[in-house]
């Protein structure tokens, strides 16, 4: 029986962790229907599941002020496909049932909070912070294990504001060489997603038109880690990885760092803004290690 | 420690004799001590022991000791850090107390170090010194790629003469003075000598290091020496003796993180640095590093000469060029998570979701082999024991604040 087991895992068996935004914020501004945009999903993660029998999904919603688990293929039984009068397979029943839940969970947490200024991104840094743990479970179970991948499926704006927690994450993945997939849908580009999926080597599309999101879906992102040695996908596009100054917020080619807490800044200050520490003389500094660098120059 | 301290003490050929007595076979038996891992249950049935419990008490009490160790000041952390590492390549060196030598376990933890040390602190360096002879040798300059040190490292693994402390401080000084003073000086010595053969007085040496803020560190690999103590203790470094290959491989890779910055040792400065863009896809330049046409690659905003790889310092303008990514990966020293609170297993009651909130594992029952479980104290959702460790080591988020919605300003942009 082990044999088996073992020779079905030399197979490309892959867990699929998938993040959805479920942000009501975005999806009410998009021309797409999110009742059009799951259904797109549902057949996708049906897909994925009928490629291989061992094939796992694990959906995490990402919500606008909360994250949470909706469905996990290895908690329901296998081979529960049948019908469950509403022409929906009873396995996908009960995601929808979960996101229900989740989505009322997430609008009453949302009410709490005061209406002024409202920015629209999804809880993307919760949602990847929890998917990493699952898969930390998931490398913990064993030698056979599937090998896990993440897709976000996002269309919300990146939040300024999790941007050190999102690239904890990436940095984390990185390191387990789980990849992050992204599939963008919205307006503008998401640096986040471009950088997260250019740092650990997974794929990053946007497509055009969400008319044929399945297809798009089926065609990139189902393609096991194996398999995509030979297929041709959607080359990394050129990510731009200059830092934007914290006093202007311009994007700049050459900065200063304050060497305390690496805050990025355009000009030359007397004081850190951002750890309070009192700079010495700079000037004084750059010219003695450019006389040490010529120093130097003759002996190497 | 004594055992293996009074076995150096013996002649050398009597520690061979006693080797030739037992067999090979019988050797990695003895060396392995495969029996200390097993002890009787009730019932008198042999059972390993499960480590997991006292893995994580111990993983408890270190965060425990940083976190208190950093809560009275405002974090301050040296992130960017010139280390040099110092290995004693002496005939001490050969010696086969660790498997199968010193020498080849201090290489292969040396190796493992270096690749840690650079992805914690991406814009540090390192440079490699080795004793042997009685003489210090650079092995690799001041650098930050990991690949150029390990190649050099492997290159020169071989053990004979004496071990001159003196000579590779003397050598270290000479390089670090000469580094910008926002940098912090480091030096961690990989000692297993059990003695030193200088040629001058090493007291006045030391105190030249205590001047120029050297940071020196040793992890013996013998036993401990007073001269090494005395070098930590005025420099402001951490000495400790190796007991095994296990425990040196933690002492070494308790200096991967950066140490708290202390004012006097380095000036807070601005340092310039590019943020090179990359070059278009299909451009085919001479690397300035190299020397070899290459597509692709990095330009330096300054000088616009060719790069292969970041971080590093542009060769033609000296330059310190680094990407976005390369800061933010330093960021989680500065934004520590707290330490989550542990749930002892009385208060475990109904009120209790059944499972972790990170990875969904069950918290009752055989799922969860420590038996408790921590919570966060800022947003009070529950996690298991091995994502505990995960979030804590690795992960730097704590996956349920980051699934509260935050009013903006709270934490530090950038985009």
């Amino acid at each position: 029986m082990a044999s088996v087991t073992s020779k079905l895992y030399s197979d490309d068996v892959s867990l699929l962790v998938l993040l959805l935004d479920t942000n009501p914020f975005y999806w009410s501004t998009t021309s797409i229907k999110f009742s059009q945009f799951l259904s797109h999903v549902l057949a996708f993660l049906n897909a994925v599941l009928g490629l291989n029998q061992l094939n796992q999904v694990v959906v995490i919603a990402t919500g606008y002020s909360s994250c949470d688990y909706i469905y996990d293929s290895s908690l329901t039984p296998n081979g529960h496909f049948e019908s469950s009068g509403t022409g929906m397979p009873a396995i996908f029943s009960s995601l929808l049932k979960k996101l229900d839940e989740f989505s009322a969970k997430d609008e009453e947490l949302c009410k709490e909070e005061d209406n002024e200024k409202r920015v629209a991104s999804s809880l993307l840094s919760g949602s990847l912070s929890m998917a990493l743990c699952y898969i930390q479970r998931v490398f913990r179970s064993g030698h056979l294990h599937p090998q896990p991948r993440i897709l976000c499926l996002q269309g919300s704006p990146d939040g300024p504001e999790q941007y050190v927690a999102v690239m904890n994450s990436i940095f984390s993945a990185q390191r387990l060489m789980v990849p992050i997939d992204s599939c963008y849908i919205g307006t503008q580009n998401s640096a986040f997603l471009q950088q997260a999926s250019y740092i650990t080597g997974g794929v990053h599309h946007s497509p055009k038109q969400l008319d044929g999101l399945f297809q798009y879906l089926t065609t990139i992102f189902a393609t096991d880690l194996y398999t995509r040695g030979f297929v041709q996908l959607p080359k990394p596009v050129g990510v731009d990885f200059r830092a934007s100054c914290f006093c202007h917020k311009k994007t700049i080619d050459m900065g200063y760092i304050c060497s305390v807490c690496l805050s990025i800044f355009c000009e030359h200050h007397k004081k850190c803004s951002t750890c309070g520490s009192v700079f010495g003389q700079s000037k004084l500094d750059e010219a003695s290690s450019v006389a040490n660098k010529k120093r130097k120059a003759p002996d190497s | 420690m004594s055992n293996r301290s009074k076995r150096l003490n013996e002649e050398a050929e009597e520690d061979e004799e006693e080797a030739e007595g037992i067999g090979d076979w019988e050797r990695t038996y003895v060396d392995d001590r495969s029996w200390e891992a097993l002890q009787e249950d009730e019932s008198g049935l042999l059972r390993p022991i499960d480590n997991s419990a006292i893995y994580h008490a111990q993983y408890r009490r270190r965060l425990r000791m940083l976190s208190a160790a950093a809560a009275g000041t405002r974090i301050q952390k040296g992130l960017i850090r010139y280390l040099y590492i110092v290995i004693d390549f002496s005939r001490a060196a050969a010696e086969m107390d660790f498997r199968p030598s010193r020498l080849a376990i201090m290489a292969k933890h040396v190796e493992a170090f270096i690749r840690e040390f650079f992805d914690q602190n991406p814009l540090s360096q390192i440079g490699l010194v080795s004793i042997k002879d009685g003489v210090a040798h650079t092995l690799t300059d001041l650098g930050g790629s990991p690949e150029s040190h390990i190649q050099a490292l492997m290159g020169k693994l071989e053990a004979s003469g004496d071990s001159s402390l003196q000579n590779g401080l003397e050598l270290v000084h000479e390089y670090l003075s000469q580094i910008p003073s926002y940098g912090h000086r480091e030096v961690l010595i990989l000692y297993s000598a059990l003695s030193t053969c200088d040629p001058g007085n090493i007291m006045e040496t030391i105190q030249r290091c205590k001047e120029s803020k050297l940071r020196c560190s040793v992890i013996g690999l013998s036993a401990e020496m007073f001269i090494c103590k005395y070098l930590c203790q005025e420099t402001g470094g951490l000495y400790s003796v190796a007991l095994d290959e296990v425990h040196l491989k933690d002492l070494l890779l308790e200096h991967a993180p950066p140490p708290p910055a202390i004012a006097e040792f380095a000036v807070a400065n601005l340092i310039k640095m590019g943020f090179p863009q990359s070059a278009a896809e299909n451009s085919r330049a001479i690397c300035s590093c190299h020397n070899e046409a290459k597509i692709g690659g990095y330009t330096c905003p300054r000088c616009k000469a060719r790069i292969c790889d970041l971080p590093t310092e542009c060769t033609i303008c000296g330059l310190t060029l680094v990407s976005s990514p390369h800061l933010a990966r330093s960021y989680h020293h500065l934004f520590p998570i707290a330490p989550f609170d542990e749930v002892p297993l009385s208060s475990l009651n109904n009120l209790m979701p059944k499972s972790c909130f990170g990875c969904q594992q069950s918290l009752r029952g055989a799922g969860n082999k420590g038996g408790s479980c921590v919570t966060c104290s800022k947003c009070k959702h529950y996690f298991c024991l091995d994502c505990d460790i995960y979030i804590h080591e690795s992960l730097h988020n704590c996956p349920g604040c980051e699934s509260i919605h935050r009013p903006k300003s709270v934490s530090m942009m950038e985009e």
